[in-house]
């Protein structure tokens, strides 16, 4: 009956990649949370700091996030269009190209070949690798979508579809720059409209690559794990134009007090705002689909993943807006608060919805049970501490900056100098390099349960395989 | 509810998303392109960088001091207080890229031009720690093996279109990446005379509020080893400033050189810790010199 069978090898090679790059981007992050502590940890110069911070960033968003996009819309886009891919020779190749992007990143980075735009670091010779990789990408999945064997797209399509051309937009405009070397170029825009600009893409890459796929992934996996469908089509709808229509007028809000125009920074301040409606539009529309199944979050690990992975997505849109608005803005910008928000949604939105979707996928790509139960459990409780450690300390941590930052004697002076609020940082900063160590000891489990399973997992049932 | 047009149709699904996400990005991200960096905000003051500033910017993307040194003061009282007048998007004209940053880490960099002596920062960079205990900053000592490449360097300046000369270009030989990352500090926010403007002039009679009072001297001793020891010796002996132990001011002459600070040559105001500070630290000099 199946003509074009379902290709799960690439499915298999872009999830065991996406790991490997999740592993080193942690292992980075460790490192470099623990070099704030002690500065003899930088060994100049190529592991100091400024140049470990980017590769951690970039081995998160594009070796973890982005290649287990890859790996989860190849499986989804056969599975809701019924058929094959539309090439597996280009997909195999986008495997190789997309290492053979991240190592040359890797490399790079660590010789200083930066541009400074964060989120956008890699010099050009990269960023055309960049640019290759997604546009085989995305011929791959539109063209699998043109002959697809079943009339109506599912809502993870949309958003599929959508991060498709908005990243390729983003990252197009962004990185209009002009080579002085093979590794060095300029901006082609300069002070406020770079800043303008790169922060319109910094803001935007969070909603295309990290809020769409991911919103993908959880409108699949969710019914999939559960068995039941998700609560209101209707609100799907209205959820993800809102969304895409909304966000990208909002990445002046990284730049409230900037010399960006004024009107510029309201208009972002009240698109942030009004953002919570669609992003709350999803976190309600799981929230809802689990109406009569909350037994499940005891029953099925799966469930625990996805929920809280959403309850973090809602958390975060709402911390983001609050963030968004002047006043907050001015107290609480450019300190640890930042990092302390960034990292839920990192470590608890997006990684815990991508290792749901992961254990699911795990029986049907390698045909066996997921080797222990009790495992993934362990997996749930030492990711979840680790991060709730990592972003409580740094809000308490952000908010006695802030503090310190504006205090003022009743003479009118500042009550501490830079370095006497940079000393209070030093027990906070312990603590978020223990919540990595936590975090990377849950990720070390879900490697090792993966092999195992890989290795010797008891056989899946046949209805696995061939549903 | 009969199945809307967009979820059959892939295109249609594809257009429809780049008209949503076009409506906000040519609003908010194409249209300031028509107000920003204009005459409008031009400021005539606000030059390029030379040679070996552009050189020492080079340095600082590469070494991702980006990652925490922001570079725009807000308009917000404590902003100003710390680290001078508020940036004007004039003064970055021509920052490509911009490097204003999104984390303090250390602190803000926008106005660091002029605030110490080139030797401040070459000790610095070298080892952080000598001028501010307690620094969590990686140390750059390794700049200082790595000399420029004049014929790179000018490569760079045709590329940015920045004026200079053969002179410009001769004199990078011999230098190093240490010397070109301290020109691009000393250039930091200098684009407009803030410094001048905001120097404080003192009106009135000058008197120690509290000579040899012994509160003020310990309290005095802490701002000291705070603020003064890093240059001029934890025993008044003198580093990259002067030594104090001989310095036989008035009263008011000291007390005016600690607050207002000495523009030209490096000594930084002091005037935002407010006058009693300032005499505190006064009476813990004065002790010293006495015992």
């Amino acid at each position: 009956m199946e003509s074009h069978p379902y290709n799960y090898a690439i499915v298999r090679s872009f999830v065991t990649w996406s790991i490997i790059w999740g592993l080193v981007a942690i292992l980075v992050g460790v490192l470099i949370s623990f070099q704030l502590v002690n500065p003899d940890l930088n060994f100049a110069p190529y592991l100091t700091y400024g140049r470990l911070r980017p590769l951690h960033t970039n081995a998160g968003i594009f070796g973890w996030g982005i290649g287990s996009f890859f790996a989860l819309f190849y499986y989804m886009v056969q599975r809701l269009c019924r058929t094959g891919l539309w090439s597996d020779g280009l997909a195999k190749f986008q495997l190789w190209f997309f290492n053979a992007t991240i190592i040359a990143a890797a490399v790079t980075l660590l010789l200083g070949f930066n541009s400074s735009k964060e989120y956008h670091e890699l010099e050009w010779p990269i960023d055309i690798m960049v640019v290759i990789l997604w546009v085989i990408f995305a011929i791959n999945i539109i063209m699998t979508i043109v002959k697809r064997r079943e009339e109506q797209m599912y809502i993870s399509l949309w958003y599929m579809l959508a991060a498709l051309v908005g990243v390729a937009v983003l990252y197009l405009v962004n990185a209009a720059e002009v080579p002085v070397s093979l590794f060095k170029s300029y901006s082609a825009y300069a002070g406020t409209n770079d800043a303008n600009v790169q922060w319109w893409f910094g803001h935007n890459a969070v909603a295309m690559v990290l809020t769409a796929p991911p919103l993908a992934v959880f409108y699949y996996f969710l019914p999939k794990s559960t068995g039941v469908p998700i609560f209101s089509h209707r609100l799907s709808i209205i959820s993800f134009w809102s969304l895409i229509f909304m966000y990208l007028w909002t990445g002046a809000h990284h730049l409230l007090w900037t010399p960006v125009p004024d009107w510029v920074q309201t208009l972002a301040m009240a698109f942030s705002i009004m953002l919570i409606a669609p992003s709350w539009g999803s976190v309600f529309n799981g929230y809802l689909s689990m109406n009569g199944q909350w037994h499940q979050m005891r029953e099925n690990y799966l469930v625990k993943f996805l929920i809280l992975g959403i309850t973090f997505y809602g958390l975060q849109t709402l911390q983001g807006p609050l963030q968004a608005i002047r006043s907050f803005s001015s107290f609480i910008h450019y300190t640890e608060w930042v990092p302390g928000h960034v990292h839920m949604g990192a470590m608890g939105w997006v990684s815990l919805v991508l290792f749901a979707a992961i254990y699911y996928l795990v029986p049907r790509l390698y045909g066996r049970e997921i080797y222990s139960i009790p495992l993934a459990n362990l997996h749930f409780w030492l990711v979840l501490i680790g991060q709730l450690i990592y972003s409580i300390s740094m809000w308490i941590a952000g908010v006695q900056q802030a503090g310190m930052w504006h205090a003022l004697n009743n003479d009118g002076s500042l009550t501490y100098t830079f370095m006497e609020t940079l000393v209070e940082m030093y027990p906070y900063w312990w603590m978020r390099g223990i919540g990595g160590l936590i975090y990377l000891v849950g990720v070390l489990v879900f490697i090792f349960n993966l092999i195992k399973t890989a290795q010797n997992g008891k056989p899946a049932e046949e209805a696995v395989q061939s549903a | 509810m009969s199945t809307p047009a967009f979820e059959k149709k892939p295109i249609l699904l594809l257009i429809l998303a780049v008209l949503a996400i076009a409506v906000g990005t040519i609003i908010t991200m194409v249209l300031p392109f028509a107000w920003v960096n204009t005459e409008t905000d031009r400021i005539e003051t606000v030059t390029p960088y030379s040679a070996i500033e552009q050189a020492g910017r080079d340095v600082y993307i590469r070494e991702g001091c980006n990652n925490c040194h922001t570079q725009t003061v807000r308009p917000l009282v404590a902003d100003v207080l710390r680290y001078g007048e508020y940036s004007k998007s004039g003064e970055f004209v021509y920052d490509r890229p911009h490097l204003w940053g999104s984390r303090r880490t250390g602190p803000d960099l926008a106005r660091l031009g002029g605030k110490y002596p080139d030797a401040w920062h070459y000790q610095h960079m070298e080892a952080p720690t000598s001028m501010i205990p307690k620094s969590n900053m990686p140390a750059y000592g390794f700049l200082n093996d790595n000399p420029l490449d004049p014929a790179y360097i000018r490569k760079s300046m045709d590329v940015l279109g920045f004026p200079y000369s053969e002179a410009d270009i001769q004199a990078l030989d011999g230098k190093t990446e240490m010397d070109a990352i301290v020109a691009y500090m000393q250039k930091l926010g200098t684009g407009i005379p803030w410094r001048q403007t905001a120097a404080v002039e003192i009106v009135g009679d000058l008197t120690n509020p509290f000579p040899k009072d012994p509160q003020a001297i310990a309290d005095g001793k802490g701002l000291y080893a705070q603020h003064c020891a890093a240059c001029h010796g934890a025993d008044l002996e003198g580093n990259i400033g002067p030594e104090l132990e001989g310095e036989d001011y008035d009263d008011e002459i000291l007390f005016e050189l600690i607050y207002a600070g000495i523009t030209e040559n490096g000594m930084p105001s002091f005037a935002a810790l407010v006058s009693e500070k300032v005499w505190q630290m006064f009476n813990f000099i004065r002790y010293k010199q006495d015992n």
